[in-house]
Formats: C-alpha cells, structure tokens, sequence
C-alpha cells in the first residue's frame, strides 16, 4: 500500500450530514419527506414482538405431551390474562384437578405435542425512532424509516460510550489544557452537554451522574477510571449502550491530553447552542465514532455552500503541511504539521523497518514517526 | 464489469495451472499473491495488498481486489488486468508470457466472516459436536444453545432473538433415539423468529443435522420460517461424529446464501476459478493436509487483531477453534480483561505503572493500526501476544476433545486409572510442531521473538520444532490445494513455512542453578560437539540453520523428564531454523519468580541468553 494512512478524526466547522433513521423491524413512519424535525420528533415507530414464556403443560398435568391437547383451555391464537387457567386436567374427583395457569398476560403462540410445552408471547411493546438531530426529512424508508439531513457544525471523538442525547452546548473550563473538576459542575448543568479540557476523573463521571448531566465531553480519561464508572473492563471497542447516567466522549484518547486546539474552540464558539450527541463507538469492520454535531438554526441546509463532508478515502494520503495528531506513544497526543515524507523505508527502535515521516511541532521541535502512528486532523 | 466476460470455474480448473493469483479478503486488507511454476515446482514470486472494500462508501469487494492485482502487476510486470476483467488462461503460448493468469482463486473473511449460531439437544455431546463441525467449516460461533445449557427456556429464546447470525446448525439426538429435546430447541427458534445479519429479504438458513426420526417434526416447525435443509446427522450414534456432510452444508451455504447478500461478492463468485472458501477453513486445510502428508502432530495459531484461531492435528483429528475475542489490536483490551493485569505484566522486563499500562492498551485498541515506535512498547505487545495465544491454547484445548458421553471399555490394568470420556487431545509431549501465523509472530523485528512468545504461551514439552507462516499466506494455498495440491504443497514448503528450530524442554521443575540434564550435541561435518549441562532457570540457543540437522543426547536429572520417564536419558536427532536449538531448563510448568526483582532478573537473564531485544536488556 503505496500511500497507506490513518483517516483522522472530522472536526469542521460546517458540514452537511444526513442521518439514517431506521427501526430494527418494519414498522410506521410518521415523518414524511420535506418535514422540519427536532431531535426529539419521533419519525418512526414499531412493536417488537414480545417475549415469549414456555410452560410444560404436560410435565405439570402428568400427561403425554400427545395427549396435551386434550385438557388445553386455551388454544393458539388465543389471548390470556396473568393466572387464567390455561389447561387443567379432569378427574372423577374434583379435590385431585390439576390447573395450569399462564405467568403472563399475552396470548397463546404455539402447542406442542412432542414437548408438551405451550409457548406463550407477552403484548408487543412499542419501539419509537427519534430523529436525534433538529433538520430535514430528505428521504423516506418505507415501513423502516426516514434520511434526517441537516447543517451543522461537526467533531467525531475517538471513543465514547452511552447512547444518543441532546442538550444545550456548555463550556466548563476556559482551556484545553485543563482538568475539568467534581466542582466545576453545577446543577444548571442538568439535562446539558458540558465540554472540559484535557481530563476528567472518576469523581467528575459521579457527580455528572448526580447532577444529571447529558453528556460529558474531554480530551481523555483513565481506563480504569472508565473500569470502575462501567463495573467491569471494556473488552471490546463496541459501545453505545452503556446505562451510566450519561453519554460520554473522549476528543484525544486514554490518558491526560489536551483537547486538540481546534476543537474546543469549535465547541467554545457555539457554547449555549442546541446540539446532538451520541457515544456510540465501533472499531471494527465499519467504523462508527462518537460525535457531537451542532446544527445550523438559520438558513435551510444547502449543500452547495456548506460542503459535504469529505469521507476519507477521496484522500490520496498524507502530504506536506498536513496537519497530524500522533497516536501512539512515546509522543502520544501532540499535534503537529508534516514537513517530510521520505520514501525510503526506515529501521525505528525496534529494530522494524517501515515508512516513517517527519512532523514539526509548535514548539519548532521534530520527530521521526512511523507514518502508521498519526492521523489527519481532518475537517 | 459483466461477469460473463470471466472464465468459468469448470474450464479454468480443468486447463494446466503456471500463473496462479490468489487472494484472501481480509476484515482490512485484501492480500494477493502471485504464484508461478519455475521449472518443476511452484514458487511464490509476488505479492499486492490494498484495503478491503465491502464497507461503505465502496460497498464492493471486487474494488479492494482489483487494486491488490493494481499493485501485483506493478511489481510482477505481468499484466494481469484488462481494464476490470482478469486475463485468463495465460498467454504464453500466445508469445505473450508476461500477459493473463490461468487461474483465480480466493477466501474471504471480510464483513467478520461467518457467523454461526449452534444448538444441540445435550450440551456435552451433540452440542459440542455442532460446535466443532461449525468451527471446523471456518465459522465464528456466536454461541451455544442446549436443552441443558443452564439458561431458562425464555432467555435462550431472548438469545436467539437478539443473535443475528449468518446461519444455525441445529442438531440433537442419535439416530433412532428421542426427538423430544431436539424438537424442543426447534421449538424455541421457531418461536425467536431469527433473522439473518445480512439481507433484510432473505430467510436465515438453518442446518437440520440431528435425529433424523424428527425431520418431519422439525421441517413442520422450521420449513415456513426459514431456509430449512436437511443433512446427515453430525452424531448418529454416542460413539461416532459424522461431520463431513454438515460441513459441506455449511460451506455451500455459506456460497448461496451469505457470500451472495455481501456487497460485490456475486461478481466475486463469477471471477474465481474455484469456490470462495472462509479464510480459516482455508487455514484449516492447508494445516490438515501437510500434517496428514508429514504424518505430523501440529499446532497452528493465527493470531490477528480482532480473533485468534487455532488449529491442532492430533493423531490424525483435526480441530479449530476460533477465540472471537482474543486479538491484539481491535481485542487487545479483551486480553487484558482476560488475563488480567498480573499476567501479561509478569513478561515485561521493566517495572511500569499500573495507570499507564492500562492507559496504552486501551489507546491501542482505540487506534489499532498503529505499531510499536519503542523498545518498551514491543515488549509490552509481544507480552499481550503470549497471553492471547496462552488463553486461546487453553480455549482450543478444552473443545479439542474425545467424544463425550461414549462408554469406556475398561480392563484389570484400568482399575486405578480413573480416565473419563472427552480427554483434551491436546498432548505436548506427543507434538511434533508449532506454527505460527499473524502480524506479531511473523513480522517480529528478530525471528527469535516470534520463537520465545509461542515457547513462553505453548510450553512445549521434550522436543517440538517451530515455524512461522511468512506472509499470511496460508489462506491462498488451502484453497490452492483444493484445485492443485502440488502447487499448494510446494509453496507451503518453499516460501510460506519459515522454520525458527527446535525447543527442547524438559519436564519438572528445580531451584534455579540446579542440574536440570547434562546435554551433548553432534553436528554434522566439520562441527564440533557441544557438551555441557543445562541448569534449571537456564535458557541456551545454539545455531543451526534451516537445512542443519544435529543429534541431541540428554541425560536429566532424576527429578526430571524428557518424554521416556523420569531420570531416562533419550537421543534425538533434531532440526534448524533460523533462530536455532533452543535447550529451555526454566522448567515444566514454567513459573515464573513471583518476586517482581527476582522475575526482572530472571527476564533480562533468558533475553539476553537468546539476545531477544537490541541493547538494553
């Protein structure tokens, strides 16, 4: 792979993103397409099918499971209440019956006469799609969904966890540099998405969840930090559906680093605005990454001037004054620009050979990196 | 492209083969090699990689395998491509002997391979047999279902509801035996109504293997749901597994139905000159057959960033399994959930904190294609590896078993053995190689590195030898053997198995200095022996090249055993590699000190002995 780089993470300032909305069975859309939506509008909705309970009616009656049909009280298809009998047996004296009463309120699915069983299923429950992000019904999905598309401004995190949520835009510390303290949260930060700078702790994440806060944005985190907020260690980079109290998303990576300039003050410059947020993380075959899109409120979505965003394989590579962020350690979370791209391949500490590039930073230091180990600030 | 411009598999496979391409089709990278006949044998001469291309925004596999042919025939000259269709047969007699190939072929595992779901009517028994049969096809089990798996009817129906796998293998009971159980799992599947994870308008297939008393009831609980077929059962009665004909079920579906809702995959099929096979099957194979052809018992690891499979041929039984989350970048957190922080800490031969170490591991599965830029850093992976391979060893181990459940003939002579059905095949001591595959072993900066983590995780016993997989390349050449096996096997010895030596490791255990076995080492011609005595906490490598042969004697000491007994001296005639023979006296089980000064020591002590890093420890 002649130009093999790392896509970085999009931090920009506008953008145009489009948002497909679907259920995970067919159902209704109740949105349709040109509709103005708020995160919060539900644009589709569907019944799952709900659990299904066994019961060994022949077990229980001392019957043959093939001559379970024989004292059913209810039959397939029929609905039942919580403790109404659903079988029983007949004997010549009435002390010794036997009944079998249903553990829920549904209806009967199925028999059986090799098992004996009944199968029971609970009433649907119903299942709403919000659309998560304030925009435009674009597209329609029949019986699963709707393309939500909207304007806004845009910064994919490199891990989070938690699901989807919303609020207003909050800037907690005034520097990227910043620890963002258990103290420097304050009740009216209830229901809000509350920024900080280069870490936050556990008793941060604990007061957050106290306070109710949205959703916590920063440069890193201690992993076991993460462990004990979780209750157990994270294996696997699949999240999204963490039950903490709040969403959760980390700019740079493990450890204390700086929040990369540019995005806090993205996130500074539309502090008090209404913005979407989702922890969701998936590093894997289809990558997902956390973000937090804050949409346009004035003027209609035009792509035209607002851009799309750039997906990272139109990108050729890496070149000249590209900025990066460097991933792995010894230099883990500098920011710097690339001033040259050998094309010899060349023999690091460990004794590996490989393509490397040499990146400059602020502070006019350089270094020689392996060109796996930093990716674009795109955007 | 149309793909009625491709070659058809039938005329293709039927014409002489010179110029073979082969690609894998990886979760990332689509890998191809270029494979020619150079005289009499066959050679691996090329090989192109390019990203894999089934994920948005190109949602089609052709375009990652088009550019690694792109870079193939930049490097090879040969032009392989006219425009986006593969030039077939080649041209040679044409006058054109650098234009067209005369075959194609290809594994996939992009997209996470396949995923399987298995049930069985008794955990022990038909559900592990479903489980090996689905392992052995090159399959992901996502889990394991079982009238006895502990789990109430409802929450097992939750589990298939919530699973969306490629395919289910349902098996249970014996031939003629009862159908209850098997039909009670029908049961609940039907009632779970399980969707596939690819294709919303497709029904899941679903493999009937089991009593074959109860097709009828299952095709009455199963037909209407999903795309039922039926095939031989996998255990027809207690004593005997028959998984041939599920596997085969298995690897035509896995064409059919899953290989044809995956992006690109239809103009794929078109193209190859053989079947599409799963990369570990293909993995599997290729193992399965030199094992059979050398007569050896093997042990194959392929250690990659999200999985970790291993393959053993023990007595001619062949076994795979797959540990689904056990991987050393986009897993490599799972490991030190696994592990734990004390395991994988006990092999790094410098103190760090707790907090950092932590830290790195999830920064490495945050960003996962990044690779180790300092000493440290490779040490601290390459002791995540030995714990990766150490617990996916001791996984492979537990399922690589006898059948469970067959009565025991026993004799006289067996009274004070209390030997159960279902032993681990699994035996050191009878292993003849270890071969190992995957980034970290096969492109370790010094081959000694790969040696020293599979002998730290495996612990061989007596004398086993050891090799790593070149390039990853075995993939290629399990699915060439199906179409040559000469060419398959050529390029196997020849350019894909790279042997690193022999270990000798003698079993049982002394303090550190003590006499472990007095060794003497014959070499061939104008070498002369080495003498001397091996002591326990010792490691020693002497040089012996990959065409060297030697003779080892050893005389142990009474407490410890080579394979013949306690205190028995044995010969053995040995093998080279690149790194050489290695003489391991650390003992049998390895422990190490639990004294973190005392384990320090003893680390830069064994590294230096084999010059394991460049300079500092």
């Amino acid at each position: 792979m002649g130009h093999a780089y790392t896509p970085g993470l999009t931090v920009t300032e506008r953008t145009v993103i489009r948002k497909p909305r679907l259920l995970p069975i067919p159902g209704t859309v109740l949105a349709k397409a040109g509709d103005r939506v708020r995160a919060e509008t539900v644009v589709a909705r569907a019944e799952l099918p709900g659990k299904v309970h066994v019961v060994n009616v022949a077990n229980l009656l001392g019957v043959a499971p093939d001559e379970v049909r024989d004292y059913l009280v209810k039959k397939e298809g029929e609905a039942v209440s919580q403790d109404e009998v659903i079988a029983e047996n007949r004997p010549f004296i009435k002390w010794f019956k036997t009944e079998v009463r249903s553990p829920i309120r549904g209806k009967v699915e199925s028999v059986s006469t090799i098992t004996g069983q009944m199968l029971l299923r609970e009433p649907p429950r119903p299942l709403e799609r919000l659309a998560y992000v304030d925009g435009a019904v674009v597209d329609l999905h029949p019986a699963h969904g709707v393309t939500v598309e909207t304007s806004c401004s845009m910064v994919q995190g490199i891990f989070g966890i938690g699901g989807e949520t919303w609020g207003e835009l909050v800037m907690a510390v005034d520097s990227p540099e910043k620890t963002l303290s258990a103290s420097q949260l304050l009740p009216t930060m209830k229901n809000k998405i509350v920024a900080g700078g280069a870490f936050l702790g556990i008793e941060t994440m604990k007061r957050a969840r106290e306070i109710g806060v949205a959703a916590l944005v920063v440069g890193g985190i201690h992993d076991k930090d993460l462990r004990e907020l979780l209750g157990y260690d994270l294996g696997v980079a699949i999240t999204g559906t963490e039950q903490v109290g709040f969403t959760l998303v980390i700019t740079e990576g493990f450890g204390t680093i700086p929040m990369a300039a540019k995005t806090f003050e993205l996130l500074a410059g539309h502090a008090g605005q209404k913005a979407s947020i989702s922890g969701a993380t998936q590093i894997r075959a289809g990558v997902i990454r956390p973000e937090i899109l804050i949409p346009w409120t004035t003027g209609s979505p035009d792509a035209g001037s607002a851009g799309r965003a750039v997906p990272a394989t139109e990108r050729s590579g890496i070149r000249i004054d590209d900025h990066v962020r460097v991933i792995r350690d010894p230099l883990f979370g500098r920011i710097g620009r690339v001033t040259a791209l050998p094309t010899e391949l060349r023999q690091i500490e460990t004794e590996s050979v490989v393509r490397v590039l040499v990146v400059t930073f602020a502070d006019g230091t350089s270094a020689v990196i392996p060109r796996a180990n930093v990716e674009l600030m795109e955007g | 492209m149309t793909g009625s411009a491709q070659p058809s598999r039938q005329m293709t496979a039927a014409q002489p083969l010179h110029v073979i391409i082969a690609t894998d089709c990886g979760s990332t990278t689509t890998k191809a090699i270029l494979i020619e006949k150079l005289g009499n044998e066959y050679r691996q001469t090329f090989r192109g990689e390019a990203p894999t291309t089934v994920e948005a925004p190109f949602e089609d596999v052709t375009r990652g395998v088009l550019n690694s042919l792109a870079e193939l025939e930049e490097l090879s000259g040969r032009k392989i491509l006219d425009g986006e269709r593969i030039i077939t047969p080649n041209r040679a007699a044409q006058g054109e002997p650098r234009v067209g190939v005369d075959i194609y072929i290809s594994t996939s595992s992009a997209g996470g391979g396949l995923q399987m779901m298995v049930a069985g009517a008794v955990q022990s028994m038909t559900g592990e047999s479903a489980q090996r049969c689905a392992l052995g096809a090159g399959a992901i089990v996502m889990d394991v279902l079982a009238s006895n798996d502990g789990r109430l009817p409802h929450e097992k129906i939750e589990r298939i509801r919530s699973l969306r796998p490629d395919m289910i293998l349902l098996s249970g009971g014996t031939d003629g035996g009862t159908v209850t159980h098997v039909v009670e799992m029908a049961e609940y599947i039907s009632a779970a109504e399980p969707r596939p994870r690819l294709g919303i308008s497709y029904q899941l297939p679903l493999i009937y293997a089991g009593n074959k008393d109860a097709r009828d009831r299952i095709t009455e609980i199963l037909g209407g749901k999903t795309s039922l077929v039926i095939t031989d059962n996998i255990r027809p009665v207690l004593e005997r597994e028959n998984l041939g004909p599920a596997r085969t079920k298995i690897h035509d579906l896995f064409l059919e139905h899953v290989m044809a809702q995956a992006p690109g995959y239809k103009k794929l099929l078109e193209w190859t000159g053989a079947p599409i096979m799963p990369t570990p099957a293909a993995v599997g194979l290729i193992m399965e057959t030199i094992a059979k052809k050398e007569n050896l018992n093997l042990i194959g690891v392929d250690i990659g960033g999200a999985t970790t499979d291993v393959f053993s041929v023990f007595g001619g039984v062949f076994n795979r399994t797959v540990s689904a989350n056990l991987g050393l970048s986009y897993s490599v957190s799972n490991v030190l959930a696994e592990a734990g922080l004390a395991s994988i800490l006990r092999w790094v031969p410098f103190t760090i904190e707790e907090q950092t170490l932590r830290n790195r591991i999830k920064n490495k599965m945050i960003r996962p294609t990044t690779i180790p830029q300092t000493l440290d850093e490779l040490q601290i992976e390459q002791a995540i590896a030995r714990e990766a391979l150490r617990l996916a060893l001791a996984h492979h181990a537990s399922l690589a078993t006898g059948l469970k459940g067959v009565q025991q003939e026993r004799t006289i002579s067996d009274i004070f053995e209390q030997k159960t059905s279902g032993e681990s095949l699994i035996d050191m001591l009878q292993l003849d190689l270890i071969v190992g595959s995957g980034g970290i072993l096969s492109h370790a900066p010094r081959r000694v590195q790969a040696m020293l983590m599979m002998v730290d995780a495996y612990e061989p016993l007596g004398v086993t030898r050891l090799s790593v997989d070149s390039i990853f390349m075995m993939p290629h050449l399990g699915v060439l053997s199906t179409v040559n096996e000469q060419a398959a096997t050529d390029v196997f010895v020849r350019d894909c198995m790279i042997y690193l030596g022999t270990c000798v490791a003698p079993i049982g255990r002394g303090k550190d200095g003590e006499r472990c076995a007095d060794y003497t080492i014959t070499f061939g011609e104008g070498r002369s022996p080495e003498c001397g005595t091996l002591a326990f906490g010792e490691l020693r490598l002497f040089p012996l090249g990959r065409d060297d042969r030697a003779q080892i004697e050893l005389r142990p000491a009474k407490q410890v055993d080579l394979g013949e007994g306690k205190g028995v001296s044995v010969t053995r005639d040995v093998r080279g590699g690149e790194v050489g023979l290695l003489l391991d006296g650390r003992g049998r089980p390895l422990q190490l000190p639990t004294d973190s000064q005392k384990r320090l020591a003893a680390l830069i002590r064994w590294h230096r002995a084999v010059d394991l890093y460049p300079g500092k420890s």
